[in-house]
């Protein structure tokens, strides 16, 4: 594949790990935390950690849309989707996340019609097709998706399509990344920079790192080759005693993002004054609703939700592995009690999940093969 | 990577309640309970196969020379580029005949119809299972027709049950796998499911792709003759793709698998298909390509006889059998790393961002 294959070529691969080798100092251990969850997905499925030094950990973030929801807002969707003549929309990772009281897939085959998308405009065109229903679309993610449901709503307001809402669960990836470093048993070294939030904010909200928390940030796309590389910048730059944002990523993210998707959002959302996010609990600031002029598009305005919180399960630690406090192996029901098949916490459902993608990827080591 | 003995300690447990027998706990069906990964293995393991005393299983029964399977077809749409759902109905089960390492000789075929289905679709798809039944060498000699209210079977759906003679030079069994056998596949992975996905056009994405559908018995055949008893098993990655089959045989045989990414084919739009949808070829549904494994001093003859069967021409080797850890797959990527190769856990869904 063009563009793709160059990406992951396994020769260039072998000479930026031997870069790496050289430049980390023996005897220290270096802790690099990859925030957004598309990395912890590359960084098992091409089998990274394998080419870094020993004393090089990679720490798992909370950047995976589908693992900071929580339970109770499984629940509203549900109790949305279970409402007579509602066509329930959302991706297909949100289809398996355990409310209190199930899944959605479980509440399909128990009768609600709930359908995976793969855009919010596909969830438009549903509306657009069967007007006498109502269609919602459970809207996930950082300020990477943001954008595309901010669109489909202003689409829908300009086609003057009413049966259609959204459960809006857009969330801002600055403020978990503050209360991270605020946290007291928290010790990185620095950040892999997600590169498709950047893409949309730029890469001016993340200065405040290495301004105030005195860490190195490397913006990195998402290939193997991006990933090492931006390792690479980081150790490079803790190896000189600097410490600032630096973008690997420049294919992709302009210095000042996108500035025509900053403009829809700012129209469609506003922020919430806080929001739950799974195992990290309230963050204030940290999320977004939709704006008074999109008011009428809102589902939790136009349906009745319980809206009520739901704490975390006890046995489960996703709070602690979003953090990177703990390895999702340390977690008292990892693999067990929570398996991907059966999953207590969201981080062990979408392949973004840390808990998932070491559960599926990672449950082995090299030295356990025996021919 | 390296690992504490802690960590060694908890992986050890999770591979002990692994390999217990799944059990079937579910409140209700769900749609991954079709989809061919661990949903439907408990499904199977957990429900069926206890209920019906059977402890092996396999792709066809053996009733002494008579080898004998069923299978039923609801796939949507009904036409899809590279076949449809009659041709797909003669060869699922002639292939799994085939992969059982006996000559298929009839079928049976029952036909559910929805009310208001189109005459010519319905006279299309009877011409494509005469057509297909008479490629793979099987006689239709039995059949049964029920209708029911329009809404119900999406058009139509197909059962067909396959009768074969079992071949006196094969000795396959899911469970023969052993250290140091190689393993083959027939052919570049993933086209089927992928040519599915696209012609439903929910996604707006148009590619070459078309459907792999194909009967299985030559290839069979050639490499009963070039590997006879040292063709350990045979297996068609249909739902669940060649990744499940991977995972049922070591499972089946208490051995690990080890593929070589790098070296497994894919054509380069399923494969681009597949990156722009985040889903892996390896579980993508086949329904000509199948996985051999062979032992280690016969493969070089299997691998030549295969590729030189009609539609095997890029057959190739993708990795080995080795003992520990037993019942799990292992990748040594492209890139250089390594990973687990785990059972689907529900439908292969795309990631979101």
């Amino acid at each position: 594949m063009k563009f793709v294959d160059e990406f992951r070529d396994a020769e260039l691969g072998r000479v930026l790990a031997g870069k790496i080798l050289a430049t980390v100092e023996p005897g220290r251990h270096y802790k690099v935390m990859e925030v957004c969850g598309g990395h912890t997905h590359s960084i098992y499925k091409y089998g990274i950690d394998d080419l870094l030094p020993e004393n090089v950990e990679l720490v798992h973030g909370p950047g995976c849309p589908v693992c900071v929801i929580p339970m109770g807002r499984v629940d509203d969707g549900i109790a949305i989707a279970h409402q007579d003549g509602v066509i329930f929309t959302c991706f297909g990772d949100m289809m398996r996340v355990p409310g209190s009281n199930g899944t959605l897939l479980e509440a399909k085959a128990a009768g609600a019609d709930v359908r995976m998308v793969y855009s919010p405009l596909d969830a438009l065109r549903i509306a657009r097709e069967n007007p006498d229903r109502q269609v919602v679309f459970f809207a996930i993610g950082f300020e990477t998706t943001a954008p595309s449901t901010a669109l489909t709503l202003k689409r829908a307001k300009a086609e003057g399509i009413t049966n259609f809402s959204c459960v809006c669960n857009h969330v801002t990836i600055v403020p978990p990344l503050r209360a991270l470093l605020e946290s007291p048993d928290l010790r990185l070294d620095g950040f892999i920079g997600p590169g498709h939030v950047c893409t949309v904010v730029g890469a001016r909200p993340l200065a405040f790192i290495p301004a105030d928390y005195h860490r190195p940030v490397v913006i990195s796309g998402f290939e193997p080759l991006d990933i090492l590389q931006s390792i690479e910048m980081i150790l490079r730059q803790l190896a000189e005693g600097r410490c600032e944002v630096e973008n690997q990523y420049k294919r992709v993210v302009p210095a000042e993002g996108n500035l025509k998707a900053l403009e829809v959002m700012a129209e469609v959302f506003e922020l919430r004054p806080h929001f739950e996010w799974r195992g990290l609990g309230f963050i204030s600031q940290s999320a977004l609703r939709l704006s008074n002029a999109y008011a009428g598009f809102d589902a939790e305005q136009r349906f009745a939700v319980p809206g009520v919180r739901v704490a975390d399960p006890k046995a489960c630690q996703c709070g602690e592995v979003l953090k990177g406090v703990i390895k999702p192996w340390e977690c008292k029901v990892f693999g067990t009690a929570c398996t991907p098949e059966h999953a207590i916490g969201t981080c062990m459902v979408s392949p973004e999940g840390a808990c998932a993608a070491y559960y599926n990827y990672g449950r082995f080591a090299r030295e356990r093969v025996v021919s | 990577m390296s690992v504490s003995s802690r960590e060694e300690r908890i992986l050890g447990i999770i591979e002990t309640a692994r390999a217990k027998r799944p059990r079937f706990k579910d409140e209700r069906v769900t749609m991954a309970h079709g989809a061919g990964g661990k949903a439907t293995q408990t499904l199977i393991e957990g429900l069926l196969a206890p209920a019906f005393g059977i402890e092996e299983l396999a792709d066809a029964a053996l009733l002494d020379d008579v080898a004998l399977t069923t299978d039923s077809f609801v796939v949507k749409p009904l036409r899809f580029p590279g076949g449809s759902i009659g041709e797909l109905a003669v060869n699922g089960t002639v292939n799994d005949l085939a992969m059982a390492g006996a000559r298929p000789l009839a079928l049976s075929l029952a036909l559910i119809l929805e009310e208001g289905l189109d005459a010519d679709v319905l006279r299309a798809e009877v011409a494509a299972i005469a057509a297909a039944a008479e490629a793979a060498g099987v006689q239709i000699v039995a059949g049964d027709t029920k209708v029911v209210e329009r809404g119900h079977a999406d058009g139509m759906y197909i059962c067909t049950t396959g009768v074969g003679r079992r071949d006196p030079r094969a000795a396959l069994s899911p469970g023969a796998l052993r250290p140091g056998d190689r393993i083959l596949v027939s052919g570049p992975v993933g086209a089927h499911g992928t040519a599915i996905m696209l012609a439903r056009g929910e996604l707006g994405l148009d590619a070459d792709i078309e459907s792999d559908t194909r009967p299985l018995w030559p290839a069979a055949d050639a490499l009963l003759e070039a590997a006879g008893p040292s063709l350990r098993a045979l297996r068609d990655a249909t739902r669940g793709g060649v990744a499940s089959v991977l995972n049922e045989l070591a499972r089946a045989s208490g051995v690990a698998i080890v593929v070589r990414e790098g070296d497994v084919p894919v054509d380069p739009a399923v494969a681009g298909a597949a990156e722009i949808l985040g889903i892996d070829p390896m579980y993508v549904a086949n329904e000509g390509t199948f996985v051999a494994f062979v032992a280690p001093e016969a493969a070089d003859a299997a691998l030549a006889a295969l590729r030189g069967v009609d539609g095997c021409a890029r057959a190739a080797e993708i990795g080995e059998v080795k003992t520990e850890p037993p019942g799990m797959v292992l990748v040594n990527t492209a890139f250089g790393g390594r990973r687990v190769m785990d059972q689907l856990v529900g439908d292969p869904l795309p990631r979101i961002c």
